[in-house]
Order: structure tokens, then sequence, then C-alpha cells
């Protein structure tokens, strides 16, 4: 049975934004701190380290985790997508990431990744989500800067826009 | 904030899952979800020389229905409990506080074994496991052995879980006719561990009350038919019976009044489900 | 004067307009570059600390040799270590106290810097911090402000004699002679609260040390205001030339907080310097919520004076300013910022106020939004309600009686601020029309009329912005203040370069924070200049080393928009005057019928025949040969400004605090649960005069991100400190942020009167319902609940409390727990219980005083040390559920009363925290043989575990002793191993 010791780095592979990755670190490294410091993807942010804050929030097998409650050595088979995958191409913007521009739902930007990617999940599995359950899915991040509302505001014009068939 | 070092167990089967407990006892720790325990792990409040996945095996992530059970293995996530097609016509109770774990993204990857284990006295899914005295399946390489709910939780982050044991396993009874359920809870925010959880669950047999936050253990109370005249004293017994304490986020005294509040409330919920599904 | 300048361009269509920001696309895709995204050398190493876990305790030693040893640490420091290399951090009072980044000869805060770890990365560098050890000698804790004033109180700072570190006492008018002829003397007293509105990134430094040069080069999250590189550069000993002081292009969020990086500014400096090598620090949020900065909780007691008629003719403030354990610059500038405004909105003509501050073993306080306002309006907006229910008076009648006359404007406070702008009464009224205030009393009586709990708040305020840099010396007699040297102003300052190709970059030091900097000045020059807004680029990040700058530099006290942006619109200015020349002589006519629109510069008579702006820009740089005489170049401007009106305070301490004074009129309507004591804000309207709004969207987003915060405040979050000091809210789980679930929409209004004082019109905004909020919050419970006595958080368990009546007594009697009083400055956990047990009483007794039986009955224990028949020592493995760790247990036998009761008295050290603590065991013969084994304890248990696992904390300690207790009995002779006795006992060990 695989024994990963404690001292050594071993050699992690998982997905990332659709393309392989394979990594050499420890155990204990945060998937968070994999996608920042070894990866580079450094859209994903840290702002507690225990669950609560939802700034970490990335997609594992397609809905909304904490990248800082997953440790490397659990991500091995994972298919992970984080916010830099969210744009089609470069200088273009995702219906979702364009109606967080047009309402403001981002003043520092810190929360925002998790934002986008709780509320990306949401979309894709309940294209018709309410904004009782936006909210609710909301709830699991926080936002100190916007006050919420232009948030909301932001993830019902994207929900609308997505059903009209835009992209 | 970043985890102390531990080796890491990927398993290929249960076997190996519980070769690795019997090698490492209590050295070591299953880790499921963590959600709650990667937290630990991070302010090294908790450092297991190893660590043993348990959530990944699909054998071990499957929830089947037998006997009027709902059985719940060790790799099922909450989220797939939640979504499980009729959940609320198989069992209410789990449906309705289901949603009050955490947030989505924390039911995304916890497990419901992972928080039985863990036995939280504020968490919903041990409150609903002595409110329908379900089972929790234990396993060693030796042997296997099933415990009643309300045997298994001894306190705060207690359990009669053996150091060398998995929980396979739980199993919540399913809503047998005529039954009724209700779930309440206060917490400070949204998706917040409860202040106060009470469920009830009224059916012909009787009427009974389980209220986790309060004491280091959900407790589960029968209060015969939970006829009104008199309910009032009982669930004022019921507070007091409680050790509830005070901390920052409520007093004993509010833990017991909301007790004894959302329990009648409960109780009245559950008594007139139940009365709707009999007539 | 500079104030005639035009509000916006020619074309003057991007100011005052909604615009998409620039900043968006970037952090939309994760592309933004915050501190922990910046590229990093290779050889950069990770720096790790170790905390306080006792709130107040002399350091007897530390031990540094394990971490020092163990593969990957490359440096290890202590106090004393830092000390040697760094001096004592400036204060801003006059008194002997030291103030060092990390402790030395004692530590004053749970959290404080203990030590500092260097090493390859951040896991093995905590890992090193895990073996360092410290042995401390506890000290009571001073937790209480109130307390720590009292005679006998522990001093945190021996060499100031007491915990008291300023006092002042002022007087404006006659304030004597109006409270004796007034009608009526009301008063309250109010506690407001720790808090902090904690941005959801952390403090971040990196460090790099350039020996060669005794030079430091360090980026930081910080956000000034850079009066503070000073307090670094003189700290690390270093001329200010030799401080490179950067910050990072995008911050996640500071509101005032990361001001409080500065000492990590030091300390890194200083480990770069040990470690030869550059250094990374980013704080982890159990560090931020313990041992940033929190805002200053205040103990007030304000009197006022009212005259037959509703009036107020004076106020007496008493105010306690509680800053943590060590005076940090610039404080105690919270208890002064508001100083030119003690009287709100109110044309209030005589004041007294007595200003004291105390020292107590909590985090030292720093900048937080609203800075000093929450305080001050509590008390004054919790009285004026008061007033208007003790007088029988409307209460927003009675407001209105005391508004600042229309009419007025600019208006000096009696304690000097001068109010630049507004219309009061009109933004009043207009409010409550347009909030549908009649609409709010109709639902609240229909409410009421149900029996539901239901209350309206009101809350008038002024916001101060753009702070003069001399109000903090307000603290210090005008003696004192002669001898230092006058301090005064807000300089602002902007640049704006032309470059070669005619594009256009503008500078500034503002340090934003997510506000959008950027994009307003995208506007306000695109205006100026003709330009679309993608033609220019700002950049706000701060070089010291390159970049114009001044103390008053950062982004605070809502400087941007009145004080920045319009620094930046006169360098735009300036540039364009001379701009206009050049193309009046090319074009052949004069420079004011020069227009600049389109990207084009023309002249207004013939606007087809215009010179491409790009062209035109360029020419300084390709041949400045051509310009006309006197313009010298037109490549780059630089402003500075600074306001006239913002001068040093007076002798009479009289002080115009800050340049601008927005008004703010708040209205709300709360619903309580009466089941469960819930506030539930069911409508809220919050009225701004904030000047000219130069973008609408982002007023919008300063106005709702205040509010949140305030709800926050109101409803949610505290930094509780236990007795002991313990700190109790140490994780997002426990210091609680508001959801979107918490967070209702609101209902924002504008009433524009531009400030006559700064370039555009503008004044801040930022900061006013941090400010408002609370209190308008609290009146409404007031008035739902008819009480008086409100303290933040508004809980569910305390609103219960009020409204709920005498708790039901048990029906028969419960047993009462031993309330054994814990010592002054402990929390401490009590419980008693009992077994029985099959052996005999003499044989309990002989074991009880046994060495094995501690290793036998204590799970994990190994190492038992009989030192003398009544002391053992031992290591233990304590803990449930996965929280297990070792400890270092010293346990002492005594009261030993032979086969009757013998006292245990216990301590445990690791590091996870401490306990200890006493139990009585009684014995008594069991009528069918047998023994029964009684016990009752009191236990206190401090340190990381309290701050993070609070909630669990009691319950898992009491499952600890019960643990001991359970294997004792065990021990004596009950059986091993069938659970359901073991069950049994385990039961009866529940304390009750
Ligand atoms: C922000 C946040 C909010 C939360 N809010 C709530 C809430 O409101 N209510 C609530 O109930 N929970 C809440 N939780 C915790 C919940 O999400 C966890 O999922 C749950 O408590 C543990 O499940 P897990 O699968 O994540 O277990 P893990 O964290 O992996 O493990 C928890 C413990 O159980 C043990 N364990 C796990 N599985 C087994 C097994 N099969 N056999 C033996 N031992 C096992 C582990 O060794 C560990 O000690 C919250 C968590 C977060 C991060
Ligand atoms: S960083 Fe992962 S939830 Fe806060
Ligand atoms: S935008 Fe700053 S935290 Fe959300």
């Amino acid at each position: 049975m695989p024994v990963l010791n404690a001292t050594s780095r071993h050699e992690v592979t998982f997905r990332v934004n659709g393309t392989e990755r394979t990594v050499r670190v420890e155990n204990r490294m945060l998937l968070s701190d994999v996608l920042r410091h070894e990866i580079g993807l450094t859209g994903t942010h840290v702002g507690c380290e225990h669950g609560v804050c939802g700034a970490c929030t990335v997609q594992i097998d397609g809905a909304p985790a904490r990248a800082c409650l997953v440790l490397a050595a659990q991500a091995e088979g994972m298919n992970i997508r984080t916010v830099e995958a969210l744009a089609a191409e470069t200088g273009r913007l995702s219906v979702l990431q364009q109606a967080f521009r047009d309402h403001h739902g981002l003043q520092c930007g810190f929360c925002t990744s998790g934002i986008l990617m709780t509320l990306d999940a949401l979309l894709a599995a309940e294209p018709d989500a309410s904004e009782g359950v936006i909210r609710d899915a909301l709830s699991g991040n926080l936002c100190r800067c916007t006050g919420y509302e232009p948030i909301v505001r932001a993830a019902l014009a994207a929900r609308d826009t997505l059903r009209k068939g835009g992209n | 904030m970043k985890p102390a070092r531990f080796s890491f167990v990927r398993p290929q089967s249960r076997q190996e899952i519980l070769d690795a407990l019997t090698e490492h006892g209590s050295d070591a720790s299953v880790i499921a979800g963590g959600q709650t325990l990667v937290p630990m792990l991070n302010m090294r409040l908790a450092r297991p020389k190893v660590l043993i996945d348990a959530a990944r095996l699909p054998d071990l992530a499957r929830i089947e229905e037998e006997k009027g059970e709902l059985r719940i293995g060790c790799a099922v996530r909450q989220a797939q409990l939640e979504q499980l097609p009729n959940l609320v016509s198989k069992q209410p109770l789990l449906a309705r506080a289901i949603p009050f774990i955490g947030h989505v993204q924390t039911r995304a990857r916890g497990t419901v074994c992972g928080s039985i284990a863990h036995a939280d006295p504020s968490a919903e899914l041990p409150l609903c496991l002595i409110a329908l005295q379900g089972k929790v399946h234990l396993r060693t390489r030796r042997k296997a052995r099933t415990v009643r709910a309300e045997d298994f939780f001894l306190g705060m982050m207690s359990t009669g879980r053996e150091p060398d044991e998995l929980i396979e396993a739980v199993s919540y009874p399913t809503a047998a006719p005529g039954t009724g359920f209700a779930f309440q809870e206060i917490g400070r925010r949204h998706g917040d561990f409860a202040i106060v959880a009470v469920a009830a669950v009224a059916s012909g047999d009787g009427v009974s009350l389980t209220v986790g936050g309060v004491d280091d253990v959900a407790r589960r109370f029968d209060l015969g038919a939970g006829r009104d005249d008199g309910l009032d004293d009982a669930l004022n017994d019921i507070a007091w019976s409680l050790n509830a304490r005070d901390d920052l986020h409520a007093s004993a005294a509010y833990r017991r009044e909301i007790t004894r509040r959302l329990g009648s409330h409960v109780i009245h919920q559950a008594k007139a489900e139940a009365a709707r599904c009999q007539s | 004067m500079l104030h005639t300048t035009s509000l916006v361009g020619d074309a003057g269509t991007l100011v005052g307009q909604c615009v998409a920001r620039v900043e968006d696309a970037t952090l939309l895709t994760g592309n933004g570059r915050y501190l922990d995204d910046l590229p990093q050398r290779k050889d950069t190493r990770h720096i790790a600390f170790l905390r306080a876990d006792q709130a107040h305790a002399k350091i007897i030693s530390i031990d540094t040799k394990d971490a020092r040893a163990l593969p990957g640490v490359v440096a290890v420091l202590t106090g004393d270590d830092v000390a040697a290399l760094t001096r004592s951090m400036t204060v801003g009072v006059k008194a002997d106290v030291e103030a060092w980044p990390m402790a030395r000869d004692r530590v004053r805060y749970v959290g404080e810097p203990v030590a500092m770890v260097v090493a390859v990365d951040r896991y093995v560098a905590e890992d090193a911090v895990d073996l360092i050890r410290v042995e401390y000698e506890t000290m009571p804790a001073v937790v209480d402000p109130m307390a720590a004033l009292a005679p006998g109180a522990e001093v945190l700072h021996p060499s100031l004699g007491g915990n008291l570190i300023s006092e002042r006492s002022f007087r404006y008018g006659d304030p004597e002679l109006a409270f004796s002829e007034a009608t009526h003397r009301v008063s309250i007293s109010v506690v407001y609260p720790r808090n902090s509105c904690t941005p959801m990134e952390c403090y971040g430094v990196v460090a790099e040390y350039l020996p060669s040069e005794d030079m430091f080069d360090i980026a930081a999250n910080f956000q000034g205001p850079f009066s503070i590189h000073t307090v670094i550069a003189r700290s690390l000993g270093v001329p200010g030339n030799r401080l490179r002081l950067r910050t990072p292009p995008d911050s996640g969020g500071s509101f005032g907080v990361k001001q409080g990086v500065f000492p990590y500014v030091i300390l890194a400096g200083v480990a770069a310097k040990v470690a030869g090598c550059p250094v990374k620090w980013i704080e982890d949020r159990l560090e931020h919520l313990s041992a940033s900065v929190s805002a200053t909780n205040r103990v007030t007691t304000l009197s006022a004076a009212v005259d037959g008629t509703g009036r107020i003719q004076a106020l007496d403030w008493d105010q306690v300013e509680d800053c943590g354990a060590h005076l940090r610059a610039p404080e105690p500038a919270t208890l002064y910022r508001m100083h030119g405004n003690m009287t709100g909105a109110y044309a209030i003509r005589n004041v007294s106020i007595r200003n004291r501050v105390v020292l107590t073993n909590k985090t030292p306080t720093g900048l937080n939004r609203g800075f000093g306002g929450p305080q001050v309006y509590f008390a004054l907006e919790r009285l004026v309600h008061k007033i208007a229910l003790e007088l029988g008076i409307d209460r927003l009648e009675l407001i209105r009686r005391n508004l600042v006359p229309t009419g007025d404007f600019p208006y000096r406070t009696a304690t000097g601020a001068l109010l630049d702008s507004g219309d009061y009464s009109k933004a009043l009224d207009t409010a409550a029309h347009a909030g549908k205030l009649d609409k709010l009393l109709a639902v609240r009586d229909a409410a009421r009329a149900e029996g539901r709990l239901y209350g309206i708040g009101y809350c008038v305020a002024v916001e101060p912005s753009v702070s003069n840099m001399g109000y903090i010396t307000t603290v210090l007699t005008s003696d004192q203040r002669a001898k230092a040297g006058p301090k005064n102003g807000a300089q602002a300052v902007g640049t704006i370069t032309v470059d070669p190709m005619g594009t256009v970059t503008v500078k500034t030091a503002s340090v934003p924070q997510g506000q959008g900097h950027r994009t307003v000045l995208a506007q306000v020059v695109g205006d100026i200049l003709g330009l679309p807004m993608g033609d220019i680029r700002a950049i706000v990040d701060v070089d010291t080393s390159r970049d114009p700058w001044s103390i008053a530099a950062g982004n605070y006290s809502s400087r941007f928009a009145a004080a920045v942006a319009g620094a930046v619109s006169l360098a735009a200015q300036q540039l364009r005057g001379k701009l206009a020349e050049m193309a009046a002589q090319q074009l052949g006519c004069g420079p004011e019928a020069i227009t600049f629109a389109g990207g084009k510069v023309f002249d207004r008579a013939n606007p087809a025949a215009g010179i491409p702006f790009g062209r035109l820009a360029g020419t300084s740089h390709w041949a400045p040969g051509t310009l006309p005489e006197g313009i010298g170049q037109a490549i780059s401007e630089t402003v500075f400004w600074s306001p006239p009106e913002l001068t040093a305070p007076n002798e009479k301490d009289e002080v115009n605090s800050s340049l601008c004074h927005g008004f703010i009129f708040d209205f709300c309507g709360v619903e309580i649960d009466r089941l469960t004591g819930q506030v539930r804000i069911d409508r809220y309207v919050s009225m701004h005069d904030c000047g000219r709004i130069l973008h609408p969207g982002m007023v919008d987003g300063q106005v709702r991100g205040a509010f949140l915060q305030a709800v926050g405040a109101a409803l949610y979050e505290e930094f509780v400190y236990a007795e002991d000091g313990s700190f109790e809210s140490g994780t997002l789980a426990d210091y609680l942020i508001p959801t979107v679930m918490e967070t209702p929409d609101i209902q924002i209004l504008h009433f524009e009167t531009p400030s006559p004082f700064t370039p555009l019109g503008a004044k801040g905004v930022a900061e006013g319902n941090c400010m408002s909020t609370p209190v308008c919050i609290a009146n409404a419970v007031a008035d739902a609940l008819s009480c008086e006595n409100i303290t933040l958080p508004i809980t569910p368990s305390k609103v219960l409390a009020m409204i709920g009546g005498e708790e039901r007594p048990p029906s028969k009697p419960i047993a009462k727990p031993v309330k054994a009083k814990a010592k002054p400055g402990e929390r401490a956990l009590t419980g008693e219980g009992e077994a029985d047990v099959s052996s005999p009483r003499e044989a309990v007794w002989h074991m009880l005083l046994e060495a094995e039986t501690l290793a036998a009955i204590i799970p994990g224990a190994h190492g038992v040390q009989k030192l003398s028949p009544d002391h053992f020592t031992a290591t233990v493995t304590l803990g449930v559920g996965p929280v297990k760790d070792k400890y270092e247990a010293d346990v002492r036998l005594s009261d030993i009363d032979h086969l009757n009761s013998v006292t245990l008295t216990g301590a445990v050290t690791g590091r996870l925290g401490a306990g200890g603590g006493s139990g009585v065991i009684r014995l008594s013969d069991l009528p069918g043989g047998g023994t029964r084994l009684h016990y009752s304890y009191v236990a206190t248990v401090g340190g990381k575990v309290a701050s993070v696992g609070g909630r669990l904390l009691d319950g898992a300690a009491r499952v600890i002793i019960g643990q001991f207790f359970q294997s004792l009995a065990r021990h004596a002779g009950g059986g091993t191993g069938r659970p359901s006795f073991l069950k049994r006992i385990f039961l009866l060990f529940r304390g009750r």
C-alpha cells in the first residue's frame, strides 16, 4: 500500500485548468500553496487557512471547495479549476467576470477569485438558481469591501445573460 | 499556519485502511473530507504522525437504502447526501438539517462519517443520528461492530471509537409513515456552528426532542405523547438537565431559553406534520 | 488661491460618470499583483513568529537551541537580539516608556512576538517555532481599562509608574456656566468594544538588506501614512534615504489596518540583515486577528446641559481610551482625530473634555476605518436619543433644533474644526422624504400594534476627512508643542508625465487598497486633457526612493478624492496650461482659445485644424528648442498641495483636525425576534453629503463597504478577551464578519455641497457609515426595547437577557456549580463529580499518594518523577479527538487529611497552551462496601487553544479532566474495559 513518508517530497499528479501537472512536494503542503507557489497560479488567494473566508475557493471535480483545506497528498488525481481558467481567451472576460465589472462587484479583488469560482460552479450546475440560492452559495465567501449587494447584482445579471445563451 | 509533517497512507482498498489503522493506532488519524481535520492541522492543534485517507475509494462512497435505513459509507460527501434524489421523503430531517452544515463549499468535501467521527456537540449530523436513533458501523482488521448512536457519543469530540477502528458507515433510519420531523437551529451567522439546534420527531409512538449545541453531546429526550399541557414543564426540565455553558457567542441562560422556545416550536411542527401524514 | 480650478475639462464627460474601473480586468482574471504574488529572488527565506500565549508574563528564559539546529533554519532572533540592532519605536506622547516590535523582558498581550525564525520555507520556519522553549512567570493580566486605572492595578510598564500614559483636559467656551444654568442635565455612560475592519488579505513584508550601502529595500502592503517611514527608519537606525519602502500594485483591503504592519517591516529588515538574504513574512489569519491592530475600545461618560427647548448648551466628555499593551505610532491618534468634531453635527458652544489613555494587556491599537468616529458618535448619538426621551421631544425634532444652522458655513466648532460646507437641515429633510421616513414610522406603529418589537434609530454625523498632520499634537500641551516645533497640513502630491509618444502617466502616492484610484485619476486627467481614459495610465503604488511623497502620503482619512485627486488635477492643469501655450503658438491663436477634446488640441474657432494630443505632448522630448519662451519643459509636472486651512493647534487647543466635513443622516428600522432575540435590520437609509461625487459607483461602494463593517461592529464582531487576558476571537469562526446573509441592502441618498477647500470640491465618504451605523442600529434597538443600556455587539444572547425577564427556575434544585472564584485576571472552569469503586477506602487512599498512580492514570504519561513525597512531574499526552499534544505536568498533593481528603494541584504547559487547577478528592465508605470518590475542581486554561478553540475549550477541558478522574477511578478498582461501567463513570464525571 502506498505510504508516503513524512520527511520527503513526493510526486503528486493532478489536472489544473485542463492540463496535467506533476509537482514534487511534501505531503503536508496545502493545495493553496501548491497552486500559488509551486505552479505559479497566484490568482487563488489565501485569507484564513481555516476554511471560513472562501478566498481560496477553487473547483475540485466540478464543485467549489477550499484549496486551503486540501493537502497536497490528497490532490492526487483531482481535477482542479482556478480563476485563471474562467476567461476563454486573454483579453476577453467571461460573462460572469464581465458582470462583476459592470456592477462594481469588486473593490480590492482579494475575495473575488473565490467568489467567481463559487458562482461559476453554481451557475453551471443550476442555471436557474434563484437569488436565495445564489446568496446561500455566496455565504461561504467573505468580502470585506463591497457590502455584497453589488456582487449579488452581478451574479443575477450573469445568470440572466447566460440563460439567454450569452457567453 | 502550516501543518506539521506526517506520513500519508493512500490506501487502495478498505482492507488497506484497516491494516494501516492497526499498524499505526493512535499515532494515526483518518482523514476524510478534511474540513475539520485540516484546519486543526494548519493550526497545529492536531499533529498525527500518519494520515490515512478514507475518502478516495469509490467503494466506500455509496449510499445504500436497506431495511429502512440509509447506510452511508465513509467516503460519502455531505453534498452527495444532500443531492440524493428524494432525500426529503426518505428522511426529511436530514434534508432539513444538511443545509445548516457550513457552506456549499465545505459540504462539497466534508463527509457524513467524518462529522460523526468528530462529534462536535453543535454538529447537525450527530444530532440527527441521535434524534433518529441511528447506528455507527465500526470495523477493525479483526472485527466489525455496530454501535447505537446514543452509546457512541461520549462527550465533546469524544466517541466510543477505538483508535484502530474505522467508521465504515453510518445508518440513518428512513422516515416511517406517519412520522413528523422538524429541525431548527440558531447560529450567529449563516453557516456557523449552532448555538442551539433542535430536532423533534413525532409519530403515533410518541414525541422526542433532541438538543444539540448546549451540552457536550447532543441529547435526546422522550416526551411520551408530547401533550401540550405539561410541555413547558418538561422543556424546562430538559433545559436545566443540560450542562449549558457560557462562551463568547452566547450565555448558558440563552442556550437554555432557546432550548425551551425552539424545543416547543419544533415539537409542534413535528406533531403537525405527523398529523398531516396520518390524515 | 488654487481653488479656482475648473472642475472638468472641455470635454467634461468622465468625472461624475459611473465608468468601468481600469483595475477590474486584471483582478477578475486572477492577474492581480498582491504582495505575496510578486516575483521573488530564489534565495528568499521565510519568517515565522513564536508569539506569546499569555497576556502578561515575565520572560525568564528563551531556549532556541533546538530551533537553530533544525535543518533549513537560517536564523532565530529573540527580542533582545532585535533590540541590539534597532532602537525603540517612537512614541507619540511624552512618557518614559519604550516600544519594541518584539517582546524583551516581558510579554504584554497574547500574540506579541517573542521570537522570530528565518528558514527555507514557512513550513520549516513553523517547525522551528515549535522547538523554541520559553519559560514565563505569569503575572496578573489587566484587561479592563477602568480596572487598569484603579489603584493597585498591575502595571504593564514599570517605568511609567502606572497604566495611565496620557491625560489632558480641555475647556472651550464656558461649560461650567452652561451646566449651572441648564434646565436639564442628561448623562450617559457607554463602553465601546474592540473590533477591527479586518481586511481579507493579511499583512505581508519582503525585506532585503544591502550591506555595502547600509540600506534596507523593503516591500510591504503598508497603506500609509508615510510619517511611519520615519518611525521605521529611526528604529532601523538608518537615514530616511536608506530605507526604500515600496508597496505592491494591488492590496487586498486595508481600512486603516495595514498601517499596523510597520513593526513587522522593522522586524523583517532586521531578519534580512542577520540572515544575509531576502526574507518574506506573510501574516496568517490567526496572527492577524490576535496581533495586528485593533480599533480602540473606549469608556465614555458624556453629559449634556440642555435648556428648556431642547437646545444643547454644553457637553462634558470623559473619555478613557484603551490603546492596548504599547502606544504605537500614531496613537493616541484615535482619541484626537475627532477633536475638532466633538460636537458632531450640532452647534454647541461650550465643551469640556477629559481624555485619558490607558495601557492594558491587549493588542496595540492603530488605524481602523472610522478612526475615533465610531467611539465618539456612539456616545453622542446615544445621548441625543436619551435627551429626547427625557425631555419628551420627538427625536428627529431634537436633532433638528441642534444642527449647525444652514447659512453658517464655513462653521467653526467650539473645539476648532472648520466645517467647510453643508446644509444639514435640508439634507435631513430631503432624506426623511426620499427615504420615506413617514412610511417607516407607520411600519413601526403597525408592528407594535401586533405586539412585535420594532424600533427606529437615527444618527446624524459629521464625517471628517483629510486629516491635519498636526492634530495628534493636541495630545501635547501648548508648551510641549512649542518645543517640538509646529506640525500641520496634509501634503498631497500628483505628478503627470508625458513620454515621447505623447502618452500620459499619472503618479501619486495614494496606495489604494481597492478603492479604484487609478480609475478616478484617469477620469480626472482625461477630462482636463481631453483624452479617453485608456490613454492615461495611473500609478498609485509608492516607492519612497523614487516617487515624490510626504509624511501625509497614503490611503487614510478618506483623503483620496478630496486631496490626492485634487493635487493630480492641479498638476494636469499645469501641464495643460503649457501645452495650450505651445498649441497656441502653432495654431496662431491665444492660449485661452485652445481646447482639449477627443484626443486633439485645437483652436475653439477652428476645430477642424487640430493637433493630435500625442504629437503636441511629445514636442518637449523631440524638439525642446521649439517651445515658447518661459515654458521650460512640458514633460512632467509635479504639484504638492497642502490646504492652508489645516493649521497647527493653537494655544487654546483649538484644532481644525480635518479639512473636509461630510454630513451623514442615517435612519433605520429594526425588528427583534421575540423568540430568539435576533436583530434584523428591516430598512436602512443613509444620506451622504460628500461634496462633489467623482464616481457614483465607487462612492456607493464605499458606503456599502463601510456599512457592512458597521453592521459587523453593531451585531457580530468583537475581539473578546477573557479576564486572564486570553484572546478568544482568534479565528474567523469566532470573529464574526457578516456574510451576504447578514448584510441587508440599503438605500443610499446624496446631497451635494461641494467643499470650497478642495480642488475638485470632493470630500471623503469612505468612513462615514463606520461612524454612524453602529449607533443608529443601537438607537433603533433601544427604541424597540425601551432600553437604555445597549452594548455592542448586540447579540441575541444580550437581547434575550434584556427582554426575557428572569429565567424560569428548575423544578427541582440543581446542584450549583462550585462557584470557586478564580483570581482576578483568570478565568476558571469548575466542576464536580463522583464515582463509586469497589476497592476499600484504605487501598484507594494509598493509591492516591503513589507516584505510579499518576503514571497509570494519565494516558500517555511517562517519565514520572517523584521530587518529594507530595510533588511529582511528568510528561503527559492530553487531548480530545485529534487535538492532542504533549505537556509538561507538575503535580502537588496538599491538605492531606488521612483517609478522608487530599488536594491535588497541578499545572500543565505545552505548545497549545497552559492549564492549571486544583481538585479536592474526598473519600467515603459505601454502605455495601467499596468507596465513593468525590471530586471537585477549579481549572484554568489559556494559550493558543483558548484563542482558536474558544467554543469547544471548556467542554474539551472537561473531557480531559474527566479522563483523568475516570482513569483514577478505574485504577482504584473500577473494572477496566467494561464499556457500560466506563460509560456510567463517565456520565457521572460530566461536571454539573
Ligand atoms: C467554514 C466551516 C464551517 C463548518 N460548519 C459546520 C457546521 O455548521 N456544522 C457541522 O456539523 N460541521 C461544520 N463544519 C465541519 C464539517 O464541514 C466537517 O465536514 C465535518 O465536521 C468533518 O467531516 P470531514 O469529512 O471533513 O472530516 P475530517 O476533517 O477529515 O475528519 C474529522 C475527524 O474525524 C475523523 N474521521 C473522519 N472520518 C473518519 C472515519 N471514517 N472513521 C474514523 N474517523 C474518522 C478524523 O480522523 C478527524 O479526527 C464546518 C467546517 C468549516 C470549514
Ligand atoms: S483561505 Fe481557504 S477558506 Fe480562507
Ligand atoms: S473586494 Fe475586497 S474583500 Fe471583496
